[in-house]
């Protein structure tokens, strides 16, 4: 027992391969059984956000994405997720709601696996700390406008707010690439829980010949 | 010692080429560095989250970027670089065997620190990763295991060499840590990024930072208390029975606690359930080496106020009894509807960190520095200033960031307003400011401290390897 061998092959890989199987495979084989959609499948059409950015900003919006496409919504998609993670929003703001303290009073509709079994949660964004509030149903709360004011100056809509400024997501006083992105991902956030979309997938399901509940 | 029959090594092999004592004071200098730099960053967050921004409008210093700059370079900039340190001390001496080759420990010094570099710079250039604590680069993550590969190979050769010898507690925590530390790395890096999305994701991830703590920083923390407490204290640990109980105990329970980060969240509840009563069972694992280790300190009391090293050791094992205590109430579903995504878990994770694996560092720090440069510190009373700025600080946090996160809960439950529990938070963010700046005033004392002694004129006589005997191998 005391030898390094035995140490190494029944501390070190033993113990640990247990855990593994218990922990990790045990969940992740349970949630595979979800179907894994692709970007296509949860955003097949550019969203309402997207088309509206490119009206309010069709300078900006022609220069970085041309036309409002679904090409170029899944850009903006992908973008906006990226630089997410690379301003580690998740540090501030989670992306889960719990069935717990109130919470679909006050973010909205509780978090189910379903709906993080895809592309965009790859790497999961759930965050385990909420300076500001939780984001994944933050679609359609705010319009375009307020969030462009508030990424500019945060401060500028909410006086308390410890939010840092974004100016670097704007050319000038407009959104630039990344800024576009930034509320296109904002505005995609939950947007499967909006009332028409879940009317869509229904019907979709229902088409398809599979049972689906809400 | 009938469970340990460790190695005996002649204090003339140790002053021959069995310990690589550049390599010590390499790592341990830019360990410190790298702490430096972590506590700062800590400072420059801790200001920008009360809307202070010494340098505002640069991208590069956006708070989210500083705050995983912070992290990060605690964990494998300060830690892992003194924990090598501690290995080069620690493990020739139990085994007899230096480490693998001199070259291969000069490659892994100068591969770590880059691997840090350019986690630092890819942070703060925008290419972080969104994993918690793994934040690296993922084209930094290859080097990393690479590094962390190399480093197993070094160590554990010379841990390996001791074929059927049987080992002392220490070197059993170092050789499941070894084994441990490129699973966990290569685990929680790289499923959660192209294999498993969403909640199954997060369940590898809430492993992975758990993991990181528990199966590489915890290791590694109790194999060195194992070896010094009984040095410093010239007293055999009280018992091995126990010491080899809290071993088991911790490789078994430990791997299991990790879904404990995402309480109530999409992932299944049998593996939240599970988590819970792990995480409770680690609690009672811990109480056994709390005890052992206090025990071992009965009748050598006055050495808290003799020893500076010592000191460290036993303030970051109360520390560490607080931490599993909290630890055990607020893994249940119960506390976590309260203080789950509030600055409570910050407050945790500092007392943990800083308070326990950080000063077991600097103890350690003061106790081989002196050898390794072979000169004695600068000043003693400097010493006692980092001490007490550092305490004093961190108590101050600990209490600061736990009563904020019990106001932001019950806040949040009772669904008030976003911006009056912000508001409410403002004083205790102030204070955690305050707090800060204590701890990183008194490390950079210590580092000054450090400095001065490195650059202070060799001594007369020769620069004896123990200059009061106290370093006698075990």
């Amino acid at each position: 027992m005391e030898r390094a061998k035995t140490i190494a092959l029944l501390a070190g890989l033993g113990c640990f391969l247990l855990a593994a199987v218990l922990t990790i495979y045990l969940p992740v084989a349970h949630l595979a059984k979800i179907e894994y959609k692709s970007l296509d499948q949860i955003a097949p059409e550019p969203s309402f956000d997207f088309i509206d950015l490119s009206k309010r900003y069709p300078a900006q919006f022609q220069k970085y994405y041309g036309e409002p496409t679904k090409e170029a919504f899944h850009e903006a998609l992908k973008l906006g997720r990226d630089q997410y993670i690379a301003e580690a929003c998740w540090h501030c703001h989670s992306q889960f709601v719990r069935p717990v303290s109130n919470e679909d009073r006050r973010f909205g509709k509780v978090s189910w696996a379903d709906e993080y079994r895809n592309e965009m949660f790859l790497p999961h964004l759930f965050g385990t700390r909420r300076v500001g509030p939780d984001l994944i149903r933050e679609s359609g709360k705010h319009g375009n406008d307020w969030h462009v004011a508030h990424f500019y100056d945060p401060r500028l809509v909410t006086p308390q707010s410890v939010m840092p400024r974004y100016t670097w997501f704007f050319d000038g006083e407009e959104p630039n690439k990344v800024g576009i992105a930034m509320i296109t991902y904002m505005q995609w956030l939950g947007s499967w829980t909006t009332p028409e979309v879940m009317a869509r997938e229904a019907k979709a399901a229902a088409a398809a010949g599979g049972k689906k509940d809400g | 010692m009938s469970a340990a029959a460790a190695v005996a090594v002649s204090p003339a092999a140790i002053q021959g080429t069995l310990i690589d004592k550049p390599m010590i004071k390499a790592h341990m200098a830019f360990g410190f560095l790298f702490f430096i730099v972590a506590l700062l960053a800590g400072l420059l967050y801790g200001l920008q989250l009360t809307n202070i921004y010494p340098f505002p409008g640069i991208e590069l210093l956006s708070p989210g970027r500083i705050r995983m700059l912070h992290t990060n370079a605690v964990a494998f900039g300060f830690l892992i670089n003194v924990f090598i340190a501690m290995l080069h001390w620690v493990v020739p001496r139990l085994t007899g065997h230096p480490m693998l080759h001199p070259m291969l420990s000069r490659l892994i010094l100068v591969a770590w620190q880059l691997v840090v570099a350019a986690t630092a710079v890819g942070i703060l250039a925008g290419y972080a990763q969104a994993i918690e604590w793994g934040e690296t680069p993922l084209l930094v993550d290859h080097f990393a295991v690479l590094g962390v590969a190399l480093l197993v190979i070094n160590v554990g050769s010379s841990i390996w060499k001791t074929g059927g010898k049987k080992l002392y507690v220490t070197l059993w925590y170092f050789t499941a840590m070894l084994i441990w530390t490129p699973l966990v790395y290569i685990m929680g890096n790289y499923l959660p990024q192209y294999f498993v999305p969403g909640a199954g994701g997060a369940a590898i991830t809430g492993v992975y930072i758990h993991d990181l703590v528990g199966l590489s920083v915890t290791p590694l923390g109790w194999g060195m208390m194992y070896y010094f407490v009984p040095v410093l204290l010239e007293k055999p640990i009280w018992s091995h029975t126990l010491s080899i109980l809290g071993f088991w105990g911790l490789a078994f329970f430990y791997p299991l606690n990790g879904v404990h980060h995402f309480f109530y969240s999409p992932i299944p509840m049998y593996a939240q359930y599970g988590a819970v009563v792990s995480t409770i069972a680690v609690e009672l694992v811990v109480f056994t080496v709390i005890i052992n280790f206090f025990m071992t300190l009965r009748g050598r009391g006055d050495r808290l106020r003799t020893s500076m090293a010592t000191r460290w050791f036993f303030v970051g094992m109360v520390n560490y009894f607080i931490t599993c205590l909290q630890c055990a109430f607020h893994t249940t579903l119960t506390f976590q509807k309260v203080i789950h995504f509030t600055d409570w878990v910050v407050g945790h994770a500092h007392l943990v960190m800083l308070g326990v694996f950080g000063f077991w560092l600097v103890g350690g720090i003061v106790y081989m520095w002196p050898k390794v440069t072979g000169r004695e510190w600068w000043s003693q009373k400097l010493l006692g200033w980092t001490f007490w700025t550092s305490v004093i600080g961190l108590v101050i946090m600990f209490i600061d960031l736990t009563a904020c996160g019990l106001v932001q809960g019950y806040m949040w439950i009772g669904l008030a307003q976003w911006e009056k529990t912000l508001a409410a938070s403002m004083p205790f963010w102030h204070a955690r400011t305050f707090a800060g700046s204590l701890i990183t005033l008194g490390m950079c004392l210590q580092a000054y401290n450090m400095w001065m002694t490195a650059r202070s004129p060799a001594p007369a006589s020769k620069p004896a390897d123990a200059p009061s005997g106290a370093t006698a191998p075990v």
